[in-house]
């Protein structure tokens, strides 16, 4: 889960974390009153949205005024940012933050997550602050400090010392990079964070060092024991429709094809789409079922994936394994009625109660057209739809 | 023979009495695996299905001599199931919990160091030596005994091929679903070192999906250290990068863990990668069988 970056801001200074002072509103007309509170002018504005790249894409500004900073405000609550994340549909900004201005003498980066391979957590510093790290890791490797934390033994000082010798720190701001980097590792392991990320992390002409952008994202997975966390989702910025299929316990991830796909298990419905797209076809989304279908979930299902107006055919693919392919069939007859489905349905049924499955979506009258393989089936859906564009209506 | 589990192990589920844990422990009673129990903390003392219910896996040990447990606990108390798993000394742990936090596996993967468990996932669907025994959520049905070790990221994907291979009457040795989670207990290359001293498999299916360098780092290993034959899929082609496929292992992120990549350290390793998923075991048995692909 993501959050916005005044949130994460929030959450670094309540782990002993140097933020200036800020405040987040979503209407300008609150923006004089709350000023009052703040130190400064000069201010900086900045969208909140989920999405880096805020700066180029005109969503940043600094205000050496109260009336300009009113107006960049206005100006930037409710347009729409288009960045190299947001893709060409950009995300429609809801809130502003206004935070104090930071002089700046040098720029750093410093990032914390958990490495996958060498199972332990790994803070990444580097002097290039303020740019993507990833195109730093790529281009410049040895501007890039790697520290590992053992997940028993914890944090602990030397690492704060090791990072800053490595970039080259010394004195006091060692001292409070290290302050820095505990109470990032706090909140990463207390929170169940997947990422707590500052960039740039600032040192002020006095030495002194500031996080500037900020970025937290939780594990999904830990949500549930921390409802504190879990109250700083914005569903405004997921889809609509992906928030929908998770009320319902499917894992929906809309994409631009043609072909909905209906799936149990993740690595399947993976296989799936490939196979679609092996056979010249384009996957209009990945969902998986779960373990756990019944009626109601394939019926929610089928409308989730019908409420892409892109889709000109469904793929349904099920191993049943514990899942019953007759429970399934029974939920593809039940939705094709109820909701009139009017796109060609192929579906390849195999495993646990396939017999009666087949005997179920034969019996039906329905059009839904039956695959013995993957291959039959991922073909037999191209071919539907592609006939489908070429002139019928 | 077959592989960290056979027709010896005594098997316990951790999380017995709930829905899950009772329809798949019978079920693996069903397949024939040795099954003596359950643990439930609480319930000890009361008996299940007609298996005894302990408070704790010592418990359970001290008493049945179990060796082995499957965990269907809730995602939150995996990790003390596993942790009180691993200090009763089982030698094998199946965890097919979905949605452990990643923070929890970071601890218990380390806390396993040096000990003398074996953790299976968690997030799998668990393990199978076809005609002797299995621990998991897996449709016995479709194995048959045989010499393919088959080793998977997935669940049903891991069906998929298994069903294809037994079309093809190959049979399997043992087939793992070692998890989709990006921390796990049992890697690639540690059920490939199991398959390299196990005399029934001759040959290996490998199938892994995009995200993390697994795939990778398991294809330059086995091309020093692996000589049985190995085919491979890797499933997420079309998957777009950034986004969590299903599996919270599975993720394309800052341009590492792509399918192109993936496929492409794969075959410099000398590992034949099946182009569909429809063709996992066409590929094996080409792979199995070099001459006579060569003589066609």
């Amino acid at each position: 889960m993501n959050i916005h970056e005044y949130q994460a801001r929030q959450l670094l200074r309540e782990y002993g974390v140097p933020v200036k002072p800020d405040f987040a509103v979503t209407a300008a007309s609150e923006v004089e009153q709350k000023l009052g509170a703040l130190p400064g002018p000069p201010w900086i504005v900045k969208a909140q949205a989920h999405t880096g790249g805020r700066g180029k894409a005109g969503g940043v500004k600094l205000a050496k005024s109260k009336d300009e900073a009113v107006k960049y405000a206005s100006a930037i609550l409710g347009m729409t940012l288009v960045t190299p994340q947001t893709g060409p549909k950009g995300k429609l900004v809801r809130a502003v933050m206004i935070a104090e201005d930071t002089d700046i003498a040098k720029e750093y980066y410093l990032g914390l997550l958990a490495d996958r391979t060498a199972a332990d957590y790994v803070f990444i510093g580097s002097t290039e602050g303020g740019v993507e790290i990833e195109k730093v890791a790529t281009e410049s490797p040895q501007k890039i400090a790697r520290v590992h934390v053992d997940p028993i033994a914890g944090y602990r000082p030397y690492h704060g010392a090791e990072m800053a010798r490595r970039l080259g720190f010394t004195g006091a701001p060692a001292r409070q990079l290290g302050m820095v980097m505990a109470g990032m590792f706090r909140l990463f392991t207390e929170k169940d964070a997947s990422l707590v990320e500052i960039n740039p992390l600032v040192r002020a002409a006095d030495g002194s060092l500031w996080a500037l952008d900020a970025k937290v994202t939780f594990d999904d997975n830990g949500l549930a024991r921390h409802p504190e966390i879990a109250a700083l989702r914005d569903v405004h910025e997921e889809d609509p429709d992906e928030v929908r299929a998770a009320r319902h316990d499917l894992n929906y991830i809309k994409l631009d094809g043609t072909i909905g796909c209906l799936v149990n298990g993740a690595g399947l419905a993976m296989a799936t789409m490939d196979i679609v797209k092996h056979h010249g076809g384009s996957p209009a989304n990945f969902l998986d079922v779960g373990g756990t279908a019944s009626t109601d979930k394939v019926t929610e299902a089928f409308k989730i994936i019908l409420s892409d107006p892109n889709v000109k055919g469904i793929l349904v693919n099920i191993f049943g394994g514990i899942m019953k392919c007759d429970v399934i069939a029974e939920g593809i007859v039940a939705a094709s009625r109820t909701l009139g489905v009017k796109v060609p349905i192929v579906a390849r049924l195999d495993g646990t109660n396939v017999e009666p499955a087949r005997t179920i979506l034969a019996a039906s009258g329905l059009k839904i057209i039956p695959a013995g393989s993957m291959a039959e089936a991922a073909q037999r859906i191209v071919r539907e739809t592609q006939q489908q564009r070429k002139g019928r209506p | 023979m077959a592989i960290l589990i056979d027709k010896h192990t005594r098997l316990i589920t951790q999380g017995f009495t709930g829905k899950h844990g009772t329809f798949h422990s019978l079920k693996c009673v069903e397949y024939g695996t040795k099954f003596l129990g359950g643990v439930v903390p609480g319930k000890g003392g009361t008996m299940h299905e007609g298996y005894p219910v302990f408070d704790t896996v010592a418990e359970a040990v001290e008493k049945t001599k179990a060796n082995a447990s499957m965990i269907f606990v809730p995602a939150l108390l995996c990790r003390d199931a596993i942790l009180e798993a691993v200090d009763a000394g089982l030698e094998l742990v199946v965890c097919i919990t979905e949605g452990v936090p990643v923070g929890d596996m970071l601890f218990v993967k380390n806390y396993l160091r040096g000990k003398r468990t074996r953790l299976v996932g968690p997030n799998c669907p668990g393990l199978i030596s076809p005609g002797q025994a299995k621990a998991g959520i897996m449709p016995a049905a479709i194995h048959k005994q045989g010499p393919v070790g088959v080793v998977s990221r997935s669940g049903t994907l891991t069906y998929e091929a298994v069903g294809q291979l037994t079309a093809l009457g190959i049979g399997q040795s043992t087939c793992i679903g070692i998890g989709g989670d990006p921390v796990i207990g049992t890697s690639f290359i540690d059920a490939l070192e199991l398959f390299r001293q196990d005399k029934q498999t001759r040959a290996v299916l490998m199938i892994g999906e995009i995200g993390g360098s697994m795939e990778e780092d398991t294809a330059r290993w086995i091309k020093r250290n692996f000589t049985k034959p190995v085919a491979a899929f890797i499933a997420g082609a079309t998957a777009p990068p950034g986004r969590r496929m299903g599996h919270a292992g599975a993720i394309i992120s800052g341009g590492t863990g792509t399918y192109a990549e993936k496929v492409k350290v794969l075959k410099a390793c000398g590992i034949r990668v099946a182009p569909t998923p429809a063709e996992m075991g066409a590929t094996m048995r080409r792979v199995m069988r070099p001459r006579r692909a060569a003589g066609e």
